[in-house]
């Protein structure tokens, strides 16, 4: 893998102002992304993750607002572009995001065709029949069948999956250098969800873009991703390469996540799950967030918030139960040897097992 | 537990729903479906979106009306014209759990009275104070608390509010549930709770649920057995361990192998099989639900039995050593 750092966010804060009062929903989280890696970034609802990502493209609510640190891309800080203006040329053009519902990210009212013309003329100088050419190409590409049929058909003429894949086209009509996925495939059928999937994977192959996916689901984020950060109640609280956060998971959110899996969950035994419910970000978080619903916290988690301690050279936990003073904890019974236990499932005679 | 001794609770004899979308245009969205539910169990209905798995459960609660076919509650039938005391009987029985517990809860009525709306009426309740303890205990068993009784629904987290949801059902004290993806409008770490708090019902009140989904995964932890439907077609209807490890249909198998696993390793190496239904038995022959192994149902030709015999014979030989 390449190891050039292609956008760099340090000690960003997002804050927003709600009836009076203010709200962060993103407490110091830094990202560095490679090129050409893809980065999944797994959390509940809430947890800050989407409203990170909008920070890579200006497109926070008017009500939000980037409080703190930097996001570097191109030797830019694109937390210090404001208008419109200022991000053109980058929002769309190198930097993509394709949204969870296609339904409500296509003009219902606009033809298919017009729509991806529309961003190609906007970000390239070209004729429109040039545009069309290119429109009509990059549909090809995401699997349309018959395309130039098609351009002139309308969204409610299109299936589910299908209009995702032309959101796809759309949001890479530029050639950007990152697409941001947010929640791709939730409001697709599980059939569809793969074919998406595997569609982005080698669109990236081809193009040699940087992929951002967001997502609450773990099996996603096995397929997909290189490296994982786990994100919590604003902050990313662990990081590494896919391997080691699904084999070696360090912070109990992370095993918690891991364990109120339905796959792993044996019949007939109540599934794990995670008491009591995400902090508020309206007050001050003190100590570690978790900590409340977390049956492993120590005192410490309740006082002072945790620095990153070093797993491997990849691989970063934000938990107290790391430092060489903590007790040493397991984790839980059911994600130990994980990969023994899922590679039986699918093996033959296992639950999941297909020819 | 042999089929035969086990007591049918709700049966489905060949219903078909039809919606008709304009002069002389229709659109089957179920198709035949014929299938009982024992009593005490979890029967999951699994499917992709449009596959009628939805309308099903829906004209199991008399919403829809089938075109076709009767639906048979306890002996008795509830589908068509029947008269009011037995609708009044249906609609007490049999309760549903909706996907989205923040569109399906009244957002301007209390939970007290989004509780008790089902008592109200059908005048469940002797006096008030009668009304008040059997709401106490409705919350109670789902987890909640009484004081949360005079909160609106938008005070409660995505959890609470699918609890309150199960809350309202359970109050009538249904035989049979249908539970129409219950979890999927609810984050991961909530899943389980529902899941959890589901299975401890069923075994507290002895019920019967229909459990309507589209993730397979979800579906092997909680259900007995599983029916898979395709466009409006029961395709395979088995025992949950046998339809994992005997799963025949085309379909059912394109379905177990997109369930994403959460491992990175087995993630990677797994393919992805598309169904593809112009591989099937193209020669016109009407499909039935025929019976492969005792409770292990197929829709398919007499062609395309006779190679899902050979396949599940070579599949148990190979298994069995």
């Amino acid at each position: 893998m390449n190891e050039n750092v292609i956008i760099s966010a340090k000690d960003v804060e997002v804050k927003f102002r709600v009836r009076d009062k203010y709200l962060t929903a993103i407490r110091n989280v830094s990202l560095d992304l490679y090129e050409g890696e893809t980065f999944a970034i797994v959390g509940e609802s809430g947890s800050g993750k989407s409203v990170f990502t909008k920070t890579f493209t200006g497109m926070l609510e008017s009500n939000g607002k980037i409080s703190n640190g930097s996001v570097m891309f191109h030797g830019k800080d694109l937390t210090k572009l404001k208008t419109d203006k200022d991000w053109e040329g980058i929002r769309g053009a190198k930097i993509s995001t394709i949204f969870q519902d296609p339904m409500t990210s296509l003009n219902p009212i606009r033809t298919i065709g017009f729509q991806i013309t529309e961003v190609i003329e906007k970000h390239q100088k070209i004729s429109k029949a040039e545009a069309k050419k290119q429109a009509i190409e990059m549909m090809e590409r995401v699997g349309i069948p018959d395309a130039a049929n098609r351009f002139d058909e309308y969204p409610f003429q299109y299936s589910g999956g299908m209009r995702q894949r032309i959101v796809i086209a759309i949001a890479l009509s530029c050639h950007p250098e990152i697409l941001i996925c947010d929640e791709p495939t939730t409001a697709l059928d599980v059939t569809i969800q793969a074919q998406i999937i595997d569609l982005i994977r080698s669109l990236q192959k081809e193009l040699g873009f940087t992929t951002l996916y967001i997502t609450h689901d773990l099996g996603v984020v096995a397929n997909v991703a290189d490296r994982v950060g786990v994100m919590y109640g604003g902050q990313i609280i662990e990081y590494g390469n896919v391997d080691e956060i699904f084999f070696d998971p360090q912070h109990p959110y992370t095993w918690a996540l891991l364990s109120s899996l339905p796959q792993i969950g044996e019949k007939g035994k109540d599934l794990f799950y995670i008491t009591g419910t995400p902090p508020s970000l309206f007050n001050e978080i003190k100590g570690d967030a978790f900590a409340p619903r977390n049956e492993h916290a120590l005192n410490i988690d309740f006082e002072q918030e945790p620095p990153f301690f070093k797993v491997s050279d990849t691989h970063y936990a934000k938990t107290w139960l790391l430092d060489p003073r903590a007790p040493k904890v397991e984790k839980p019974e059911a994600i130990r040897d994980l990969h023994e236990k899922i590679q039986k499932m699918t093996e033959k005679g296992g639950a999941f097992y297909v020819e | 537990m042999s089929n035969e001794d086990r007591e049918v609770i709700l049966s489905i004899k060949h219903v078909d729903v039809t919606f008709h979308t304009g002069h002389k245009k229709k659109v089957e969205a179920v198709k035949n479906a014929n299938f009982d539910i024992y009593k005490g169990e979890t029967f999951a209905l699994v499917g992709e979106s449009g596959s009628g798995k939805t309308t099903l459960g829906r004209a199991i609660m008399r919403i829809n009306p089938c075109s076709a076919g009767e639906i048979l509650f306890e002996g008795k039938r509830i589908s068509g014209k029947i008269s009011r005391a037995e609708d009044r009987n249906v609609v007490r029985n049999i309760q549903m759990i909706f996907q989205d517990p923040a569109a399906s809860l009244n957002e301007r009525a209390t939970i007290d009275y989004c509780v008790s709306e089902g008592l109200y009426n059908f005048h469940l309740y002797k006096n008030e104070q009668d009304r008040v303890e059997k709401v106490d205990k409705a919350l109670k068993d789902v987890g909640l608390l009484p004081e949360h009784k005079s909160r609106y629904p938008h005070e409660f987290s995505g959890g609470q509010r699918q609890r309150v949801g199960i809350a309202r059902a359970m109050i009538m004290d249904p035989r049979f549930i249908v539970a129409d993806e219950p979890i999927s409008a609810l984050d991961v770490s909530i899943r389980a709770q529902v899941l959890n708090l589901m299975n401890k019902l069923k075994a507290e009140k002895n019920l019967t649920y229909l459990f309507i989904a589209h993730d397979l995964s979800v579906v092997r932890f909680i259900a007995d057995r599983i029916a898979v439907i395709h466009h409006g077609e029961i395709v395979e209807i088995a025992e949950s361990e046998t339809l994992f490890e005997y799963p025949i249909h085309p379909y059912t198998i394109a379905l177990l192998s997109t369930v994403p696993m959460p491992d990175p390793i087995v993630e990677k190496n797994r393919k992805h099989i598309v169904y593809d239904p112009s591989k099937l038995d193209q020669s016109g022959e009407k499909r039935e639900m025929r019976e492969l192994r005792p409770g292990h149902f197929v829709y398919c030709t007499s062609k395309e039995f006779a190679e899902y015999e050979e396949k599940i014979s070579k599949m148990e030989q190979e298994r069995n050593g």
